[in-house]
């Protein structure tokens, strides 16, 4: 998946010059996930380069930059050091256009690897996608998968509003079920691990289904689509699973065809419960399906407490306790 | 409208003078001559302080004595304290990585090199300050005679881990050593320093608080933040920035520490600024406890920059290979601090070759004393507790929510 954003990150830039990437550690040493390697060398210290460690004056310059005219593309090193750029995120980038009917706009993108299931504690694995979602004027994507990462990432960058782009860091290397004592399965031998060398987009806004099903749907984004498959298959329960790929602006349709199709609904997140996006999902399931629904909408997330360095595996939301969920959600 | 041709705009991006593969280049580092700066009366009015932003105090000479204003004379058995826990700092660091590599921990961050600055900055304090540390401090709990098994427990998230299993190895909590729970987020324990330090004026104690971050997180507004509310309720603290050259990749540049020093921040907010080599022992304890002094008087803040090199990798995570020259440590120009405390003790006749073998002994003796008690508790994969105790501490009070999800995942 690497790979795949760095190839994204490099058609941009050799297409169209207004395309800059920066953030922390990532122009010489191209990141510490190896998400820039190459690019500073290609195309210039000018056009990749490190910043000071001031999210909110990288996102803040990321503004200045996209009312000049370019095309940013800002590194937040970890999804849990956004937060000294959340006023210029919330305030300002999400409500440019808004506030000024149109006169200013920024196209920036902001992309940030989240998630835990790498021994990173509290603030190495939050996923705060919710947050954003929350925001108005703020597209939100999260890819499962290489494939998906690198069309996604083009149509986040081509796109014209602010995207914020979370990339689910456990599943960086290989797609990831939460059998973490199981060997790691590079993304070569995944069929969405192959990756074309040309430009190609995913439009925004469109799920996809990645295993049809006739008993229930479970609607999931980022490494949780390879935990949906797995539980529902050790639950042995014929699931439709959607991978939501944009959280904002979301897919209905196809949510709603899903469920009305199948008459259940379970909501998977790695994510905190409370006003978690998937509080949302479960608003919008129940406002168009509701006649459709056979059983109660079921939740599977994180705990309500900070990740636990110790405990990741008893807070990581894995197939066990999807697979439970499903069987009750089948029951009723 | 001025028809003269108008110079086209450049993009400046600040780069290293040296990459990898490259010699060390450190020439144009000013390393000025030890002892030939006067050490102003601790209440002296801040505009008279600037030269001491962009000089470097310095106290050792090239012939190992302790010379100037700014030496703390300190008596024989001080110094050799001093040298004892930059050294057991060091080998603990050692000791720990090897447990990294062989998967007793997921995760740690060596201080090599900067030892002076943690260690000589504990022992100028009093032992009821407030200390507000970053990761790379590990230091000041040497030298407040915190039991290292106790920090071992906590890296080793073991059953005797007081921070419960819930923090990343190296964040550290002690309570009872006055020394706050270490945030991942960079720079966020700046301000708070600043608000402890106003709380204690307001309560009219005599305790007073000291933080540190590094070079690269001068960059954050937590920076900026603090040093206003220091200058404006002119609390009685010590905002130190430990200059280890490096943050991660970045050099320190990429914080704008090429156009001015980061001591010098502290002018344009009118607190004084003292630039120490950080490698130095005797500077270092000089210049703290001359801010020390100045911030329990009544006198205000001070911001310290210690002038070091980051002679370790980032953390156990990071290979400095890909960013800066092989061995550039060694062409650092203000040499090992531990290195240069023995030379003093030597040429004062306090200390000799055999006793540094035995005290080097004696520590490594202790580390690995300390290590076989802490694993004992276990190590990385023993839990710390039951599984339910990752709901305690959220609230005071378990809400009803956190009781339901906590009875969901014991019936799993
Ligand atoms: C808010 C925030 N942004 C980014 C990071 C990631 N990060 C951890 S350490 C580090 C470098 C810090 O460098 P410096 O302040 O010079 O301290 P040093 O590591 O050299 O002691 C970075 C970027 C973080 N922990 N918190
Ligand atoms: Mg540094």
């Amino acid at each position: 998946m690497i790979q795949a954003i760095n190839s994204a990150l490099d058609i941009c830039m050799s297409r169209d010059p207004d395309v800059l990437v920066f953030g922390e550690d990532v122009g010489y040493f191209g990141g510490v996930f190896r998400c820039t390697a190459g690019l500073q060398k290609k195309y210039g210290k000018t056009r990749c380069f490190d910043t000071p460690i001031s999210e909110g004056g990288m996102l803040g310059a990321a503004v200045g930059m996209g009312v000049y005219g370019l095309r940013p593309v800002a590194e937040i090193q970890f999804a849990d050091y956004i937060y000294p750029a959340f006023d210029q995120l919330v305030s300002e980038l999400a409500r440019l256009r808004h506030r000024s009917a149109g006169e200013f706009h920024a196209p920036v993108t902001v992309r940030t690897p989240c998630g835990g299931g790498i021994f990173g504690g509290q603030t190495h694995s939050q996923s705060p996608e919710g947050v954003f979602t929350h925001v108005c004027g703020l597209k939100t994507v999260m890819p499962s998968n290489p494939f998906d990462a690198k069309g996604l990432l083009i149509a986040a960058i081509e796109d014209d509003d602010p995207v914020v782009f979370f990339e689910p860091k456990r599943i960086y290397n290989g797609p990831f079920d939460g059998h973490h004592d199981k060997p790691l399965q590079p993304w070569g031998k995944h069929p969405m691990g192959e990756v074309p060398e040309e430009h190609y987009r995913i439009e925004l806004g469109r799920a996809n289904v990645v295993r049809e099903g006739a008993d229930c749907t479970i609607l999931c984004y980022g490494t949780m689509v390879h935990v949906a498959l797995a539980g529902a298959e050790e639950a042995h329960v014929d699931a439709e699973v959607v991978d939501l790929r944009t959280l904002l602006p979301v897919d209905m349709e196809t949510i709603e065809a899903s469920v009305k199709k199948t008459g259940r609904c379970l909501i998977l997140h790695e994510a905190t419960k409370t006003s978690g996006y998937g509080a949302e999902l479960l608003s919008l399931v129940q406002e168009h399906c509701f006649w459709h629904l056979e059983a109660p909408i079921q939740r599977v997330t994180g705990w309500d407490t900070p990740y636990p360095h110790a405990f990741e595996w008893h807070y990581f939301p894995g197939p066990a306790r999807l697979a439970k969920a499903l069987t009750r959600l089948m029951e009723d | 409208m001025d028809d003269a041709p108008q110079e086209r705009l450049r993009l400046h991006i600040p780069e290293p003078k040296v990459r990898p593969g490259a010699t060390p280049d450190f020439s144009d580092i000013e390393v000025p001559e030890a002892g030939i700066l006067d050490r102003p009366p601790i209440d002296a009015d801040d505009q008279t302080l600037h030269d001491f932003a962009f000089a470097m105090i310095r106290v050792l000479d090239e012939e190992h004595r302790a010379v100037g204003d700014w030496n703390p004379h300190l008596d024989a058995d001080t110094l050799r304290r001093g040298l004892r826990y930059m050294l057991h700092t060091r080998l603990f660091d050692e000791a720990m990585l090897r447990c990294q590599r062989q998967g007793k921990t997921s995760f740690y961050m060596k201080c090599t090199g900067e030892e002076a600055v943690a260690v000589a900055q504990a022992m100028a304090h009093r032992p009821d300050d407030m200390f507000f540390p970053s990761y790379r401090q590990q230091g000041l709990l040497v030298a407040r005679d915190w039991p290292l098994v106790d920090l071992m427990c906590q890296i080793f998230n073991n059953p005797k881990d007081r921070t419960r299993g819930r923090q990343l190895p190296v964040l550290y909590s002690a309570r009872d050593a006055n020394f706050f729970s270490i945030s991942g987020n960079l720079g966020t324990q700046y301000p708070q320093a600043v608000g402890w330090a106003m709380a204690s004026a307001y309560k009219h104690d005599s305790r007073i608080a000291a933080a540190w971050v590094g070079d690269g997180t001068t960059a954050e507004a937590d920076f900026h933040h603090a040093l206003t509310f220091a200058t404006v309720y002119q609390a009685p603290v010590i905002l130190n920035v430990v200059n280890n050259q490096w943050a991660i990749s970045s050099y320190q540049g990429i914080a704008g520490g090429e156009q001015s020093t980061f001591a010098s921040r502290a002018v344009g907010y009118g607190l004084p600024g003292l630039r120490v080599d950080g490698n130095d022992f005797l500077a270092v304890y000089g210049a703290t406890q001359w801010a020390c002094e100045r911030a329990r008087s009544n006198a205000g803040p001070t911001l310290i920059e210690t002038f070091t090199y980051r002679a370790a990798a980032h953390s156990t995570s990071d290979d400095p290979s890909g960013y800066r020259p092989a061995n550039e440590e060694q062409a650092w120009p203000l040499g090992d601090p531990i290195e240069r405390l023995k030379q003093h003790l030597i040429t004062l006749g306090e200390w000799d070759e055999e006793r540094h073998e035995a005290l080097t002994e004696e520590l490594r003796a202790a580390v690995k004393a300390d290590l076989k008690t802490a694993e004992s508790y276990g190590t990385l994969g023993t839990l710390p507790d039951e599984p339910r105790s990752m709901f305690d501490d959220v609230f005071k009070e378990l809400p009803w929510h956190l009781r339901e999800q906590r009875d969901e995942m014991e019936k799993l």
